[in-house]
Formats: C-alpha cells, sequence, structure tokens
C-alpha cells in the first residue's frame, strides 16, 4: 500500500498545458476517484502518476520517493485499461500470470499466485480459455486480475468499465469496491460517469480544463459543491440553475429570480461577496418536490409539465416555469399530465447561491 | 392474422441467380484458367518423354514418372534445392526479424527524426533492381563475398517493403497492449517479442511468404554472384538445363514441379494465420 503525493503537477503538449500544476495527497488505502468532461486532464493525471506519459513540472511521490524519472515497472503500480489490454493470443492463466512475468518468484508459487487471484475474482474455472471466449465482464476481470496478482503498491484504473453495458457496469463497479474493502490497497480511479465517482469513492477529484476544482467525500461535494461546474457534474439528473439578481427588498437582500415572481432572502454578508447583481439559484430536483406542502419560508415555483419520466420510486417531472426549463421530482404515485400546471416547492436550506460571473459557490439558502 | 405463401423470390432464396454473380463467376473462372494453366501444363510436360514435349495434349500419352527419378537421382538438383532452401529460409527469417523491429520502432516510438527514417527506408522502393545490382556486386566483390552464400543473401536480408508492411500493422496494434506490458515490468524487447510480435502473426506470415517465394523463385543476383555450380540455386541451376546441351524441356519442368512443394508447404503451412484476426479479441466489443 502506498501514499501518493502529487506536487504542481504539469503536463504541456507542445504548447498546449494538459495539466495546469495540480496538487494532491492520496493516501494509505484510500479509493480516490478523479472524475470530469473528456480532456479535463485526468487521465493524462492518471498515465503520469504510472510513469506512461513524461512530466513537464512539479513532483510525483510514492511512499514518500519521488519518481518523475522511474520507469513505470520501478513504481510498483499495477494499471487497469480502458479496454482491458489483455492479450489475445494468452489464456485467461497466462494472462494473469504475465503480471509477474519479471517476477523472481518460483513457478509453484507463482501458479499458487494466479490460482488464488483467480479465485478471488470467480475465474477459476475459466483459467484455460482465452480472451476471446470470455464476455466483457469476465475480461475485464482477468485485467484487474492481471493487475493484482502482483501485490503492487497502489491500482490504477483508466475508465474501466466504460465498455461495459450498464447492468454489468453496476456489477463491476460493486465488485470493485469490495475488491478494496478486502486488500486495502491504494486505487486511483479515472472516470468521466459522476454516478461510479460517487458510488464508489472515498474521496472525489473533480477536474476541469486541467484545474482540480475541488476536492472532497462524495456528500461533501453533493452537499456543498464550490462552484457551478462542480454543482452541475455531481448528482443526477444536473442541479437545476436559475438566473437572478439580488435587489434590496423591504430592507433585506433578495435574490429574484429572472423573468418571474419568484424571490429568495440572502444573508448580507454572501450578497456582499458577490461580484456584482447577477447571481445564479441553484436546485436539485430532488430537493424541487412536485405536490410538497407550503412550509415556512419554502422556496415555491409554478409552471406547465411538459414531459414526465416515471422511474417507479419517483418520478422526473420537467416543467416550464416562465420560459425557463427545469426538473423537479414527484412521489413514484404521483404522476403528473403533460400540460398540466403545478407548484413545486423546495423546503429552507436546500438552495444554491452562485455568482454568475466567477462561478463560485456564495452559499446555502 | 394471415400467413403469407412463400414467393417465388422466396423460394429461389437458396439459389440465387443474378446477372452480377454470373458476370463475377464467369470472370473468376477465367481468371482460375489462366492461372492454372501454365501448373497444368508444367506438370503434363514432366510426365512425358522428350519425344511428347512438343505434342500439346494435357494428358500425356504414356505418362511416366521417368524424368524425376531422373532428376532426383542427379546430386545437383538435391544440391541446388538445398541451396535456394538454405537461401531463402535465412533470408525469410531475416526479414520477419529486422523487418519487424525496425517497423515496430517506426511505429510505437516517437523520436527525433522518424518520419525522415521512414521517408529514406521507402524511397529504396524507387530504385530498380537492375540498377542495384553494380553496387551490390562491387559490395560483395570487395569485401570477398562472390560466390557465398552470403553473397546471395546479403542484399535481401531487410527490405524497405517488409518494413514499410509490418511499420502499418504495428500502427493498428493498441497501444494498451504495450503500456499493459511495461507498467507490468517488461523492457522495450521483451514487449516487442512476447506481446507486440503475436498480435500481427498475419501480417507476418504475409512476409514469410512473400520473401520466401521471392527468394525461392530468384534468378538474376544469384545467378550474377555465383560462379561455382555447387552454389547454384534452385532457378539458376534449372535454367542450366536449358543451355547445357540441347533444351530439355521436360526435365525443366519437372525440376519447376519439384520447385513448387517447398512453396506450396510454406503457403498451406502460414495461410491459416492470414485469415484469422488474432488481434481484436482482447479488445472491447
Amino acid at each position: 500500500m502506498a501514499n501518493i503525493a502529487l506536487n504542481g503537477l504539469v503536463k504541456k503538449y507542445g504548447s498546449t498545458t494538459a495539466v495546469h500544476g495540480i496538487d494532491l495527497q492520496v493516501k494509505d488505502g484510500e479509493f480516490v476517484v478523479l472524475v470530469g468532461p473528456s480532456g479535463c486532464g485526468k487521465s493524462t493525471t492518471l498515465r503520469m502518476i504510472a510513469g506512461l506519459e513524461d512530466i513537464s513540472g512539479g513532483t510525483i511521490t510514492i511512499d514518500g520517493r519521488v519518481v518523475n524519472e522511474a520507469e513505470p515497472k520501478d513504481r510498483n503500480i499495477a494499471m487497469v485499461f480502458q479496454n482491458y489490454a489483455i492479450y489475445p493470443h494468452m489464456s485467461v492463466a497466462q494472462n494473469i500470470g504475465f503480471g509477474l512475468y519479471t517476477s523472481k518468484l518460483p513457478e509453484h508459487e507463482k501458479k499458487k499466485r494466479i490460482e488464488e487471484t483467480a479465485k478471488i475474482l470467480g475465474l477459476e474455472k475459466l483459467l484455460d480459455r482465452r480472451p476471446s471466449q470470455l464476455s466483457g465482464g469476465q475480461r475485464q476481470r482477468v485485467a484487474i486480475g492481471r493487475a493484482m496478482v502482483r501485490n503492487p503498491a497502489a491500482f490504477l484504473f483508466d475508465e474501466p468499465l466504460s465498455n461495459l453495458d450498464a447492468q454489468l457496469r453496476t456489477q463491476m463497479r460493486l465488485e470493485i469496491k469490495k475488491l478494496h474493502q478486502r486488500l486495502g490497497t491504494t486505487i486511483v480511479f479515472v472516470t468521466h460517469d459522476q454516478v461510479e465517482a460517487m458510488t464508489m469513492a472515498d474521496r472525489i477529484v473533480v477536474m476541469r480544463d486541467g484545474h482540480i476544482l475541488q476536492v472532497g467525500t462524495p456528500m461533501e461535494l453533493y452537499e456543498n459543491p464550490q462552484d457551478i461546474f462542480t454543482a452541475r457534474f455531481i448528482g443526477s439528473p444536473t442541479m437545476n440553475l436559475l438566473p437572478a439578481h439580488l435587489a434590496e427588498k423591504a430592507g433585506r437582500t433578495v435574490a429574484e429570480i429572472d423573468g418571474l415572481e419568484a424571490s429568495v432572502a440572502v444573508p448580507a454578508d454572501y450578497a456582499k461577496a458577490a461580484s456584482g447583481s447577477e447571481v445564479f439559484v441553484g436546485v436539485r430536483p430532488h430537493d424541487l418536490v412536485v405536490g410538497a406542502e407550503a412550509g415556512e419560508g419554502s422556496f415555491a415555483l409554478s409552471g406547465a409539465v411538459s414531459v414526465v419520466e416515471p422511474l417507479g420510486p419517483e418520478t422526473l417531472v420537467h416543467l416550464d416555469v416562465g420560459g425557463t426549463s427545469i426538473i423537479a421530482s414527484a412521489p413514484g404515485k404521483v404522476i403528473p399530465q403533460a400540460g398540466q400546471r403545478v407548484t413545486v416547492h423546495a423546503t429552507p436550506g436546500s438552495l444554491y447561491l452562485f455568482d454568475k460571473k466567477t462561478e463560485r459557490a456564495l452559499c446555502r439558502l | 392474422m394471415t400467413t403469407a405463401p412463400l414467393s417465388a423470390h422466396g423460394a429461389r432464396r437458396g439459389f440465387p441467380v443474378r446477372p452480377g454473380r454470373i458476370i463475377t463467376w464467369t470472370l473468376l473462372f477465367l481468371g482460375g484458367l489462366v492461372m492454372v494453366t501454365p501448373i497444368l501444363f508444367m506438370l503434363s510436360t514432366s510426365l512425358k518423354d522428350a519425344s511428347q514435349v512438343y505434342d500439346l495434349r494435357l494428358i500425356p500419352e504414356a505418362p511416366s514418372l521417368d524424368n524425376y527419378v531422373t532428376v532426383l537421382s542427379d546430386g545437383r538438383f538435391l544440391r541446388w534445392f538445398i541451396n535456394s532452401l538454405i537461401v531463402a529460409v535465412c533470408v525469410t527469417l531475416s526479414n520477419v526479424f529486422f523487418d519487424s523491429l525496425v517497423g515496430y520502432t517506426l511505429a510505437k516510438f516517437n523520436f527525433r527524426g522518424r518520419y525522415l527514417v521512414f521517408i529514406a527506408i521507402l524511397s529504396t522502393l524507387m530504385i530498380p533492381t537492375e540498377m542495384l545490382v553494380i553496387p551490390w556486386y562491387l559490395m560483395a566483390s570487395n569485401f570477398g563475398w562472390i560466390d557465398t552464400y552470403w553473397g546471395i543473401m546479403f542484399p535481401g536480408m531487410m527490405t524497405a517493403f517488409g518494413t514499410f508492411l509490418m511499420k502499418q500493422f504495428f500502427e493498428t496494434v493498441p497501444d494498451e497492449f504495450l503500456e499493459a506490458a511495461r507498467v507490468d515490468g517488461l523492457n522495450e524487447f521483451t514487449i516487442w517479442w512476447r506481446v507486440a510480435m503475436p498480435l500481427v502473426t498475419p501480417a507476418l506470415s504475409a512476409l514469410a511468404i512473400f520473401t520466401f517465394l521471392g527468394n525461392w523463385t530468384a534468378f538474376f543476383w544469384p545467378l550474377i554472384v555465383t560462379n561455382s555450380r555447387d552454389l547454384y540455386t534452385l532457378p539458376v541451376g534449372l535454367s542450366s538445363f536449358a543451355v547445357e546441351q540441347a533444351i530439355q524441356w521436360e526435365m525443366i519442368m519437372t525440376g519447376a514441379s519439384l520447385a513448387t512443394i517447398p512453396t506450396l508447404i510454406v503457403f498451406l503451412l502460414l495461410q491459416r494465420y492470414i485469415v484469422r484476426g488474432v488481434m481484436l479479441a482482447g479488445l472491447k466489443g
């Protein structure tokens, strides 16, 4: 097991900078997920940790040793790739054992390790098969097995689930999480899927355009996003953002939703922190409930239902509110009809205020 | 709900006879005929005696294996056969090794001047062999390689065509395969040998077949660089049947028929690798 530290890590391709001096500490045994849209630098960062990309600046430290110049094989890490990268000309046993190719272990010990690894991953009956005879999930397990067999200090996963269908992805997500709980090895996992990040990570690192925007536990990121990007990237369906402006009303500062009668009170200190009067009021679809009772200080919006998406336990309701499209939710058995006018309520404390210019979060309302 | 009767079109579905297909089959048949006829005549002539050689009937009047006995009992033929085998096998192994090593390097490593090196190698394809023969001969002469196996082999030990072919194939090998091996601790030579090479088996087979055939049938350069009859390759030796006394067509055809055997074996051994899509099995999908 190992600590991994990135200090001022930079990656440049010619004049283009892909990673802008990021800092990150991954603790021993921690499961850290790098998440962000395509091109945000997450895979590049992972490949730099693996030693597959040269670094343009900063340092990478694994277990207290700076490994900037170390070859991948000298970093004691294992990597699982998006396309599995298991060798088609080798059997499952040979593929798993390939991780021990350079090991000086005696043959019987290697065989024992391969069998143990196959047993953990449920591959013991498939050891003689070729990759072409395996399903996508089994291939992915072989790739994980090849990484596991070496007992590395850390695992690096580069979008390993993105080629699997939705059902298999959910299953493999669970298996990887169980594996982490069992082995306790440090894992750095890259994905663009926020659900994977939320469900597996001890901590999530949100990246955009080569910068780290926020690092935190899944619930920290969900509850207290520090900017609009993180707020909208984490959580599904994505957070509603209502354009608003700050105004003084009856001696109080309020955020008046543009084009609507609705407004929400803003603590004066936070209003002062805004760079201008233009802001966004954010509210998650799950906090904006159709048919909820209007409590004291609750935030209400009315609009016409445009589309409903029944999901079983709940229904997502798309509303047209004064020309702005928002998503609300309704209990599973309450399914409004398209065209119907409904009122949705959010309880106090479930709204977010963002500065429109800086895109930073100002406070929760 | 009613069940529609089988249409006439449906009934014929097992035997689709479309005009386009008739034309295709006819052209393929004619093409095949053009290719096979000389081979049939070669086999036919090898079974005739000298008096029947100019009788163009495909089936000999009195077929006999006497020519085969004569050719095989002549020690020179066996010697030339072995010479050709040594040259073709050595050059093929050398090409498979060096062409793929250089092709892999050009395809998978970024280094300054990579493109220039590739262009330089490709540009040698544009020089006709006839122009190269004199420099080759001078070189062989200066180094004392005239009338040696090495003298016959050295110009073909590595080829621009093979390098180009292998580079193109190695470019289709996903980098993840190589990176996974790199992370697993293999050195670059082992990655090439143990991981990359098995993934391009179809290309290696094609290269091996082309190189073997090219060298097995090579005539011009072995004729120039060899003096002693003991070092003749099969095509050079067979041609001597034509010039020694009168042209002995039946002997030439018998030798040529025997000479096709190794090429057939090589093709039969390697053809399955050409059609087998080995590489994609380990990838998604």
